[in-house]
């Protein structure tokens, strides 16, 4: 330990034992425990405690008055637990009676402290900390502390409860180990006393008629099998299997929850390759007996599983597809045979059960509701895996989906009386129309026939163009569209759209058009950003191209450049950006109106000088920075110009983010014109000779003031701006490395008082660099400038100054001092 | 307790409720869908209309040419638009005592009621009610007034001849009964008979009920009404909403523990969320303007058209649209606006609150003041010097059939640049366009109806539990068009009971109790007698006085003087007081009762259980005593001392008062 910290250790144990110092807060506790754990870590426990008696005296103080604050016993206890997690510490606390005192059966469990959760959690964490060496484990045994830790499972706070669980967890794991006979450290079939008596408490808690027991247990185990995967593991299983087979034939299941997270962590474990025969059994069960929103997340378990057993998966894949096959069986027109004949045969087979269930789950609302966006998202993340359940059955999935999102527009049509009272339950739903746009989406990966996706797009039109879509389902239909759009199959050899994509585009211009002058901010956002990227995807298309040129889509979104709501704006920005890259702008209607005359270009600089809002300038420089990349007309017309007047406006932009972007642009601009970083791992390539040579671009970039720009961002009080600006002049300086001469930077005119002007900014005045500074001095400057050290000084988190553990021990005797001068003057 | 139903059209009820001896009409809704047969009347002379061919049978015979026209394959009647009156067949309406007006779109049919049945009683609506259904009856009036039509059809209403006619003309109800509109004279005399009332104001008639008229949230000063007596209670909804717009909360919690709920008025378009339509609305009209387009709006000069002025007062500047003007034709415009300014009581309370910044509660007031908003009586005068296109025009009549509206159809219907935009929701649109076909210029629908829907309806029964409801069959089935739709009707418990018009429910609940009042010297009089805890009983004896359904117990005249010292006349006048016999009560336990026989000489003694009680037999004296729970019976043969003497054994048992 840091000597001067040793010195401070004194008092500070003194304050904490002074119940009248009350601390400020919580967290410098924390921090000094997180501290002491560093210390334990790389030196001895012992002689830590050796050397700083203030340590144990504090502990020691702990145990004589029970006034202390609860905070301090709770850090105390904890405290005492990290020293004795090495195994001499231990010995030595226990001598002192300290570790009996703390943690014993007369420690803080009979004092008023104990109801306080912190002290309870403390007690606990101290232990789990303590718990690390077979003296602990005899001491757990001895002190009775096991029988306390079986108790506090059932604490009041959730959080105790749950260290509670935890700790046993540790125990039966610490306690196997110290069981482990001989060198191999093999255990020898035979539980250690500690182990047992864990175990009695276990079955005993399984056959419980209390529910909350029965959890208790549950996720003991569950923690068990999740953590431990020794060979014993095998063994508690194979004793406890019967005991959770026969939860599951209790009428309600109790704890079905925890169940299911049991069955899949012993299902997960590799230590339980062996015994999986009887784990399938009571999985099989458990499909059959759950109720289906439990049974939904076992099977998706389950069919997450590689070695899964076919069988299980069947009927696990059927329960997951139930929900969705009592929808379309009761909305089929005639009964029967078509709705069911769509699925695969044999999936539905053993779930024929729970038919049933999951019809009734369907006529309440909340039920109808959860059930289905549960089933929707299961399958969802089921989909992309490589061992979902083949053959997948995509046709009969995109029609539940499609049903079920005409379901939820009223759209559906259906004689029946099931069908009509889904339809009752899910007309406007919100949440079920989210999951199923969202399950649809992801469907779009898949081969479909083009029937099917026929009605896919009809299902999305409609949404697209219902007044009733509430803003969010409309994001989540355009996002769906997208995803279609963009899987659509075309024909080989030609990038053009499908036939059926097209026809569908051809109608959505004008739904965009009517929605670009939606009265809700949200949905002019939405479409918005739809229409960046279908433009970015098949802006070079010309079927594409002659619809929207059709449509007032272009005109709208350069109108919407001017919405009052700045979201709007920025997305505005981006589209109209797009658009134009693509030459899909909107034609000037009249040559004398003034926005036509400056051109997209003119007015995006006019957002990006004059919006008061961020977002819209944030987006102006990124469309400018893609316009640079991409070589964009207006751009190439006069680089250099369109360089230096984005950069002058940045530059005075008070937002950083629009500074960082402004950096980002100049970098792209110097790669074009130096070429690309050099990469340490690359294969040496013959260089391409560079477009332009270096000395020009210095000179040019003089005349830009781009290095004026980039030092004033390196001294950004933002530090990403100063971080990218560093970047920069990095990457200047390395590509600048091999030219100019070898002149000290005094030598140079300019480059003196560069350096002031420099040193000037830092003290926070204004000014600029010389405006008439050569590229020598600029070049002199560059390398002068510790840049290496500033990006790794700049790399580094504003407070680690503060870090330490001398100020975090400073701060809390200054705290503690303010307060007894404070109290001072009250006399 | 009747229910006569005398109009078929749910949105626009005109029900008369028999209760407790008084005769209550509910709403008085004129059904105006009739004038959709009816060609338009336009302002300006119309070369197309005037043009349009006759009607002529299938065999050619052109009898009905001169009353019947055709465009595009529709019929029409060429003749002043006629009006669906309420059934007056059904009920004598002159024995109509009151009128409960629910708001100022179910009124309309008031001047036919009050001026031509002999009605002779009192008409009950609030303050906003009278003032806007006023303007809507006077611009109704004035419609129809200011362009004579010289012809009267009434040929094609022959029943033989109307038989013949095509569709929707051969389908009309009672067409013989349609009436032309009223006149302003007529409006100002039923107008008259208006008593005006508040918000849960109570309202006494004759004493026998009580009404109330409650906030429903749908308009300015409309009312849901509570028709109660002392032991029930009939709520009357009609046209409420429970979405925040511009009048007053609907008061839904006065509506509890009703015995009957009578539901009308919900929205006619259940499907359309008015929160959607409204931007539809707002989106079609920027389209349009910014295309160079006009746009016309359909409607009526009060209501919704408050609403979509606030939502175009948010939507403009940032749609662009600040320089393009707003023009609201009606004789009753400028009247309109200022009125919805001044009910502050009636609005919601974000609007009452803005009366005390001081400021308008509706922006429409800026948007006249900045120019953005004018407003004229009709389309002479002033507004031909200020039009300016493109603009937007709100304007009447919904049904394109008459008013400012059918100018502006014949004017822009013929370029695909202008756009109509319906947004009243009680005309079919398909229809009411159908004499203006072929038509080039684009038709959007946002009906835009703010009445319950179903899943509100659904809440507000389960919150209000009333135990009967009774709806316009409408109601109990999916409408046709979307007869899948099961969740677009009334689902409660028990079903609801449907009427259709010219019908008459007996409603399903009796009346048990009525309240009378104990004067306090008679009340003073009583002596109470404890008969067992908590129940005390004593017998009264009074004179009933019932006058103006009030029942008030007096207490009895004086017995009669020894005669000669009163006069004759005097005596008689009294009525006979005879002395009385006591009251029984309690129980007469059966082996008790043996016993007692047996102590008193009776033997060979027989019990029998019967359904009602029992029989004791005395087999020896012949005698049976049939002892029920609120009846004995002693049965001897003509012997009137052992019937005597049984007589008093069994009174032993009882108590007597």
């Amino acid at each position: 330990m840091d000597p001067e910290c040793s010195r401070l250790l004194p008092a500070l144990c003194a304050a904490l034992a002074d119940p009248r110092q009350p601390l400020a807060d919580d967290t410098c506790l924390e921090k000094l425990l997180d501290w002491f754990k560093t210390v334990t870590e790389a030196e001895s426990s012992l002689l830590l405690l050796q050397e700083n008696p203030a340590l144990v005296e504090l502990l020691s103080h702990v145990l004589k008055s029970q006034d202390m604050s609860s905070r301090v016993l709770s850090f105390s206890l904890r405290l005492a637990g990290t020293f004795a997690a090495q195994e001499d510490c231990f010995l030595y606390l226990q001598q002192g009676e300290l570790l009996l005192g703390l943690f014993g059966e007369g420690g803080p469990q009979c004092w008023a402290a104990w109801s306080v959760p912190t002290v309870r959690s403390g007690w606990i964490q101290g232990l789990r900390s303590l718990a690390q060496h077979p003296c602990a484990l005899h001491f757990l045994a001895d002190s009775g502390a096991v029988d306390t830790i079986f108790s506090l499972q059932g604490d009041p706070s959730l959080f105790v409860a749950s260290a509670a669980s935890q700790l046993l967890v540790h125990t039966l794991a610490l306690s196997m180990q110290a069981g482990a006979t001989g060198c191999s450290g093999l255990w020898d079939g035979v539980w250690p006393a500690c182990a047992q008596k864990i175990m009695g408490h276990l079955e005993e808690s399984l056959q419980s008629t209390a529910a909350p027991q029965v959890t208790q247990a549950l996720n003991v185990l569950t923690s068990t099998f999740g953590r431990c995967h020794s060979p014993w593991t095998e063994t508690l299983w194979g004793q406890l299997c019967p005991l959770v087979a026969r939860l599951l034939e209790r009428t309600p299941i109790p704890a079905a929850h925890s169940l299911v997270d049991l069955l899949l962590s012993v299902a997960r474990s590799p230590a339980l390759s062996s015994s999986h025969g009887r784990l399938w059994e009571a999985v099989a069960q458990a499909l059959r007996c759950l109720s289906p929103m439990q049974a939904g997340s076992l099977a998706l378990g389950m069919l997450k599983l590689p070695h899964c057993p076919q069988a299980l998966r069947v009927q696990a894949f059927g329960v997951l597809l139930q929900p969705l096959a009592c929808v379309v069986k009761a909305t089929a027109q005639a009964p029967g045979p078509p709705g069911c004949s769509m699925w695969p045969p044999g999936w539905l087979d053993g779930a024929e059960g729970s038919s049933l269930t999951v019809d009734t789950l369907l006529s309440s609302k909340s039920a109808c509701v959860g059930i289905l966006c549960q089933t929707l998202a299961q399958l969802e993340e089921l989909q992309p895996l490589p061992q979902r359940p083949a053959p997948w059955p995509q046709e009969p999935l995109l029609g539940a989906a499609v049903t079920i999102l005409r379901l939820c527009h009223g759209s559906a049509t259906s004689s029946s009386s099931g069908g009509g009272r889904l339809c009752a339950t899910l007309a406007g739903c919100v949440r079920v129309q989210r999951a199923a746009l969202d399950f649809l989406g992801t469907l779009s990966q898949e081969t479909r026939s083009q029937e099917l996706e026929k009605e896919v797009f009809a299902v999305l039109s409609e949404y697209l163009g219902s007044p009733d879509s509430s803003p969010t389902v409309l994001k989540k239909a355009f996002q769906t569209t997208l995803r279609w759009l963009l899987s659509s199959p075309r024909t080989p050899g030609c990038p053009d759209l499908g036939p059926q994509p097209l026809l569908f585009l051809r109608e959505l211009f004008p739904v965009l058009q009517k929605r670009l002058c939606s009265p809700s901010w949200e949905v002019r956002d939405s479409v918005l950003e739809f229409l960046t990227q279908l433009s970015r995807h098949w802006g070079g298309q010309a079927d594409f191209r002659r619809a929207l040129l059709a449509s007032e889509v272009p005109t709208l979104t350069q109108q919407l450049l001017q919405d009052p709501e700045s979201y709007v704006r920025a997305s505005a920005v981006a589209a109209a950006g797009q658009l134009s890259s693509r030459g899909l702008q909107a034609a000037p209607d009249s040559p004398e109106h003034p926005q036509a005359q400056q051109g997209l270009l003119g007015e995006l600089l006019c957002i990006l000088s004059t919006d008061s809002e961020g977002f819209p300038r944030r987006a102006v420089v990124q469309v400018f920075t893609e316009w640079l990349r991409d070589g964009h007309a207006d751009v190439a017309r006069d680089t250099e110009w369109f360089i230096a007047t984005v950069l002058q406006v940045v530059s005075q932009d008070l937002d950083w983010e629009v500074r960082v972007q402004g950096l980002e642009l100049a970098q792209v601009f110097l790669v074009q014109r130096l070429g690309q970083p050099r990469c340490p791992y690359m294969v040496a390539l013959p260089e391409a000779a560079s477009a332009t040579p270096i000395p020009e671009v210095l000179q040019s970039l003089c005349r830009l003031r781009l290095f004026d720009f980039a030092f004033r961002a390196l001294l950004d009080c933002d530090r990403p701006v100063a971080q990218k600006a560093c970047e920069l002049l990095l990457f200047l300086k390395d590509k600048t490395a091999m030219c100019g001469g070898l002149q000290e930077a005094g030598d140079i005119p300019g480059s003196a008082s560069g350096q002031v002007t420099l040193q000037r900014w830092r003290a926070g005045e204004q000014g600029q660099l010389p405006g008439d500074l050569q590229p020598e001095a600029m070049l002199a400057l560059l390398r002068s400038t510790d840049l290496e050290g500033l990006q790794a000084r700049l790399a580094q988190s504003s407070d680690h100054m503060e870090k330490s553990p001398q100020s975090l021990l400073q701060d809390m005797l200054a705290t503690v001092g303010v307060l007894g001068e404070n109290e001072a003057d009250c006399y | 307790m009747k229910l006569y139903c005398l109009s078929g059209h749910p949105t626009l009820p005109c029900n008369v409720l028999k209760f407790k001896s008084t005769t209550i009409m509910l709403d008085c809704g004129l059904d105006v869908t009739s004038t959709l047969n009816f060609l338009p009347l336009p302002l300006v002379q119309s070369p197309r209309l005037s043009n349009l061919p006759g009607w002529s049978l299938k065999d050619g015979n052109a009898f009905l040419d001169k009353e019947l026209k055709e465009c595009s394959g529709h019929v029409f009647v060429d003749s002043v638009p006629e009006f669906c009156l309420p059934e007056t067949e059904l009920i004598d309406l002159s024995t109509v005592d009151v009128i409960l007006i629910s708001n100022y779109h179910c009124m309309m049919a008031l001047p036919y009621i009050t001026e031509h049945t002999g009605f002779t009683g009192t008409v009950y609506a609030t303050e906003p009610t009278v003032q806007i259904g006023r303007l809507l009856m006077e611009e109704l009036v004035n419609f129809i007034e200011r362009v004579p039509k010289a012809q009267s059809a009434s040929l094609w209403k022959n029943k033989g001849i109307q038989r013949l006619l095509p569709s929707p003309l051969k389908d009309a109800v009672g067409v013989s009964t349609w009436r032309g509109c009223y006149t302003m004279q007529e409006v100002n005399s039923a107008l008259s008979k208006i008593q005006l009332v508040g918000y849960s104001q109570k309202i006494e008639l004759f004493g026998a009920v009580q009404v109330t008229p409650l906030s429903s949230g749908y308009a300015l000063g409309s009312s849901n009404w509570i028709i109660q007596s002392h032991y029930e209670k009939v709520s009357y909804v009609s046209g409420s909403s429970l979405l925040t717009t511009h009048p007053q909360p609907m008061d839904q919690a006065s509506l509890k523990n009703s015995d009957v709920l009578i539901l009308t008025g919900l929205t006619q378009i259940p499907t359309a969320n008015p929160d959607g339509m409204v931007g539809e609305f707002c989106s079609n009209l920027a389209l349009t303007v910014r295309n160079g387009g006009n746009v016309l709006v359909p409607c009526y000069p009060s209501g919704v058209i408050y609403d979509l002025l606030e939502c175009l007062y948010q939507y403009i500047d940032s749609a662009g649209l600040s320089s393009v003007p707003f023009y609201f034709i009606s004789p009753v415009a400028n009247s309109s606006l200022e009125f919805s300014q001044i009910f502050a009581e009636w609005l919601c309370h974000n609007k009452q609150s803005k009366v005390y910044l001081p400021e308008p509660p509706f922006p429409h007031a800026e948007l006249i003041q900045t120019n953005k908003l004018k407003h004229y009586p009709s389309i002479h005068g002033d507004f031909s010097n200020d039009f300016r296109q493109p603009c937007v025009v709100f304007t009447g009549h919904p049904s394109l059939r008459f008013g400012d509206v059918v100018h502006f159809m014949e004017l822009w219907g013929k370029s695909s640049l202008n756009t109509v935009i319906f947004t009243e929701p009680d005309f079919s649109y398909l229809e009411a366009l159908a004499p203006y076909q072929p038509l080039a210029m684009k038709c959007i629908y946002c009906p835009i109806d703010t009445r319950l829907n179903f899943i509100q309806v659904s809440k507000l029964l389960k919150e209000a539990q009333p135990l009967h409801v009774v709806c316009p069959e409408q109601y109990t089935q999916p409408p046709p068009t979307q007869s899948h739709r099961m969740d677009l009707m009334i689902d409660c418990q028990p079903p609801a009971m449907s009427y259709r018009r010219a019908e008459v429910l007996a409603l399903p609940f009796k009346r048990r109790y009525e309240k009378i009042e104990i004067m306090p010297e008679l009340a003073d009089s009583l002596v109470p007698m404890e008969i067992k805890p908590g129940i005390s009983l004593a017998t009264v004896s009074a004179v009933l006085h019932t006058k103006d359904n009030k029942h008030v117990l007096q207490p009895p005249p004086r017995p009669a003087q020894p005669p000669g010292k009163k006069r004759k006349r005097v005596s008689e006048d009294i009525p006979d007081c005879k002395v009385l016999k006591p009251l029984l009560s309690g129980s007469i336990p059966v082996e008790q009762f043996v016993q007692t026989l047996e102590k008193h000489g009776f033997s060979d003694i027989k019990v029998e259980d019967t359904a009602k009680g029992h029989i004791v037999l005395l087999q020896e004296a012949e005698t049976l005593i049939q002892i029920e729970e609120d009846s004995t019976h002693i049965i001897c043969d003509n012997d009137e001392m052992l019937r005597v003497r049984l007589r008093d054994l069994v009174l032993k048992f009882l108590q007597k008062f």
